[in-house]
């Protein structure tokens, strides 16, 4: 078990032919993601490497009932991907690019309402399924299939956190980027109950950082509902008001979305936060060994 | 991307919304010439730069002759003026607004924004006009109203009707309102804004409701669809460094300690600052030169952290997925050669080809002091400055 994504899951990548697609649907490929299809509008009929391309994504799931895609189109045309896709049924539809207008999110978060689709992102770096399923830019390599889940904002961060656990024996059930953008399809708490559900998640390590107040959110949620220890970290305690750090969620405006609101938050919930972003592994570790 | 008011007015106005006649001025003699152009008995100069509090900090005047407008434009331009939210060094006013007085009755707040928790734009309406909402928000929340905006019906006039009258318009001003804040909600859409901010919104002494200030920002995401509001970008009111980064596609934020650093990706450039801080020391910037960096970007990162003179070591801290370690390593010792790098230079590299990277730093002859993880890179870097609260 894990969440998301797994073994049976059929990829179709939105911008199979750009620079960005190619390399990643190969990486996915090679990792044993199965990638059925590719969309490309104008180049229907023909084939990335063996991977079939169609003109709509609506006829790339009639033929190969790919139940999964993920977007790499550029910005300006990534709302409309990710319309296409809802609109065509596809359960899971992950957008990686970054830099998607916040205003096309806000109608592409309405059409999501009257969907059956799950959307994550954009600007994030996927899901992975460690040992099953990759889909997205994170390097296979440093994961391991277990049982400890990650939620995060941050993509390089999350391998950062990744990596930890690997070092240290403890390998991961499924990790999710829901992205770094101030509008993203789906957030820490809907990701935090697929994880409660999930009988192979036995642990959870959230990475939030600045901007917003999902992480405050979060803490509320898991201090209600989650069964299972949570670790926290929170990028971002430097980081000056007013200015936008690289992601556009990261912003600390109107005295919300500061680091220490939500790091008080979370640890309010009884949640462990790691004050340095070194300790992430090892403060779960901790936390493993005192549960078992 | 922020605007000045005098532009905000503008692009306002061209989707409808009522605002004040005026001119803007780059020299005291034009600012007298506005004033007669105005042909009104009073007019209001305003300094024209992107931060708030300009009345109190001694901004704006009041005139009566085209004589008084020259003498106050010639007080206030070319040098700094210091609000609450400039910091101390101010910042220098290039421009002054020339604008036609008003009659104030009442003081009101309006605004727009891209509401993160609805996921959609939400109207921020409030009686308490003229002072920071985040202050009204947190000592009276219940004088601040918000109301999300569905974004496929758009701003119904009901909704602006029941703003309208939570702020206690009557009669003709409550059309009015619908009106301008139905423009303003237009003007929003059609230029990608994150932001509009009528503060005050005023009711004049003869029953108009005008925007009597306006402030705007817009998504940087959005731009490349508007042109004429890129064009709006006023280069001196951003820090030059970051203007440069922005060329190569490098996020660099300019701050206040020592320790440059370089980063791949937002998140992990954010938790590298804060380590250094939990190390002792306070960082330069943040900078994420992103996933795809190359030699030529790297090299770029490496000069604009060090056009910063407070600079005194380099901290790169790069897990490298998708970005090779190897390819790194030569973009960095390329660069510091490039450079002639004389400050201590720190390196912590993870991932994909790490061996080999950590080789040819070692082979490249510079000198490096290459770091384990995260906490022994912070540490190191540090040390290299002369230790803890050194750079204080």
């Amino acid at each position: 078990m894990s969440i998301l994504v797994d073994k049976n899951t059929r990829v179709l990548t939105q911008g199979i032919t750009g620079a960005t697609g190619q390399f990643h649907t190969r990486a996915c490929r090679e990792y044993g993601t199965q990638m059925v299809a590719g969309v490309v509008p104008g180049k229907g009929g023909t084939d990335f490497e063996g991977i079939p391309i169609f003109d709509t994504v609506e006829a790339a799931r009639r033929a190969t009932g790919c139940n999964a895609t993920v977007i790499y189109v550029p910005p300006a045309f990534a709302g409309d991907a990710m319309l296409e896709a809802i609109a065509a049924g596809i359960e899971l539809v992950i957008c990686i690019t970054e830099g998607v207008p916040v205003l096309d999110m806000v109608r592409v978060k309405h059409y999501l309402k009257s969907s059956k689709s799950r959307l994550i992102g954009p600007n994030c770096p996927g899901v992975i399924t460690p040992g099953q399923c990759k889909i997205g830019i994170m390097p296979g390599y440093i994961h391991t299939p277990g049982h400890v889940g990650v939620v995060s904002r941050s993509g390089t961060l999350t391998y950062e956190a990744v990596h930890q656990l690997t070092q240290l024996g403890i390998g991961q059930s499924s990790c999710v980027g829901i992205g770094g953008d101030p509008i993203v399809g789906t957030g820490h708490i809907e990701v935090l109950e697929l994880f409660n559900r999930d009988p192979e998640t036995h642990a959870v390590i959230l990475i939030g950082e600045i901007g917003g107040t999902a992480e405050e959110e979060a803490a509320q949620y898991i201090k209600q509902n989650f069964k299972k220890p949570v670790v926290a970290f929170i990028a971002g305690q430097t980081a000056p008001k007013g200015r936008r750090m690289g992601h556009a969620g990261a912003i600390i405006s109107g005295g919300h979305g500061g680091a220490a609101d939500k790091i008080a938050a979370l640890r309010a919930a009884g949640i462990a936060v790691a004050m340095s972003p070194a300790d992430l592994g090892s403060t779960m570790k901790d936390v493993l060994d005192k549960a078992a | 991307m922020n605007i000045h008011e005098f532009q905000a007015k503008q692009v306002l106005a061209r989707f409808g919304a009522p605002v004040p006649k005026g001119q803007v001025a780059s020299t005291p003699h034009e600012a007298a010439a506005a004033f007669t152009t105005l042909g009104q008995p009073k007019a209001v100069v305003k300094a024209q730069i992107h931060a708030g509090g300009r009345g109190k900090a001694g901004g704006v005047k009041l005139v009566s002759s085209a004589d008084e407008a020259r003498e106050f434009a010639a007080k206030i331009l070319g040098k700094p003026l210091i609000t609450h939210q400039t910091g101390p060094q101010g910042r220098v006013v290039r421009r002054v607004y020339v604008e036609q007085a008003s009659q104030i009755a009442r003081e009101l707040y309006l605004g727009m924004v891209v509401d993160r928790k609805a996921a959609t734009v939400s109207i921020i309406v409030s009686s308490e006009g003229g002072m920071e909402i985040e202050e009204v928000a947190a000592k009276t929340p219940e004088k601040v109203i918000s109301e999300p905006i569905d974004p496929l019906v758009g701003l119904a006039s009901f909704q602006a009707r029941k703003a309208a009258f939570a702020l206690g318009l009557k009669d003709k001003q409550v059309n009015q309102f619908v009106a301008l804040a139905t423009s303003l909600y237009k003007a929003f859409w059609a230029t990608d804004a994150s932001l509009i901010e009528i503060n005050p919104l005023v009711v004049t002494a003869d029953g108009h409701v005008i925007c009597l200030d306006a402030k705007m920002s817009f998504d940087d995401n959005g731009l490349f669809r508007h042109p004429e509001i890129r064009e709006l970008r006023d280069p001196n009111e951003e820090d030059p460094a970051e203007i440069e980064a922005s060329k190569y596609d490098l996020n660099y934020v300019h701050l206040d300690g020592t320790i440059g650093c370089m980063v791949n990706g937002a998140g992990l450039a954010m938790a590298t600052m804060d380590i250094v801080k939990q190390a002792g020391a306070e960082p330069a910037n943040f900078l994420d030169v992103g996933g795809g960096a190359n030699a030529e970007k790297v090299a770029a990162a490496f000069r604009i952290l060090l056009s910063d003179e407070r600079v005194k070591a380099v901290l790169i801290n790069i897990f490298g997925g998708i970005m090779r370690c190897d390819v790194l390593a030569e973009g960095v010792v390329e660069a510091a050669r490039q450079v002639q790098l004389k400050l201590p230079l720190v390196v912590r590299m993870e991932g994909t080809n790490v061996d080999r990277g950590k080789q040819i730093l070692k082979d490249s002859g510079i000198k490096v002091i290459t770091a384990n993880d995260m906490a022994d890179a912070a540490r190191r870097v540090v040390e290299a400055i002369g230790g803890r609260g050194a750079n204080r």
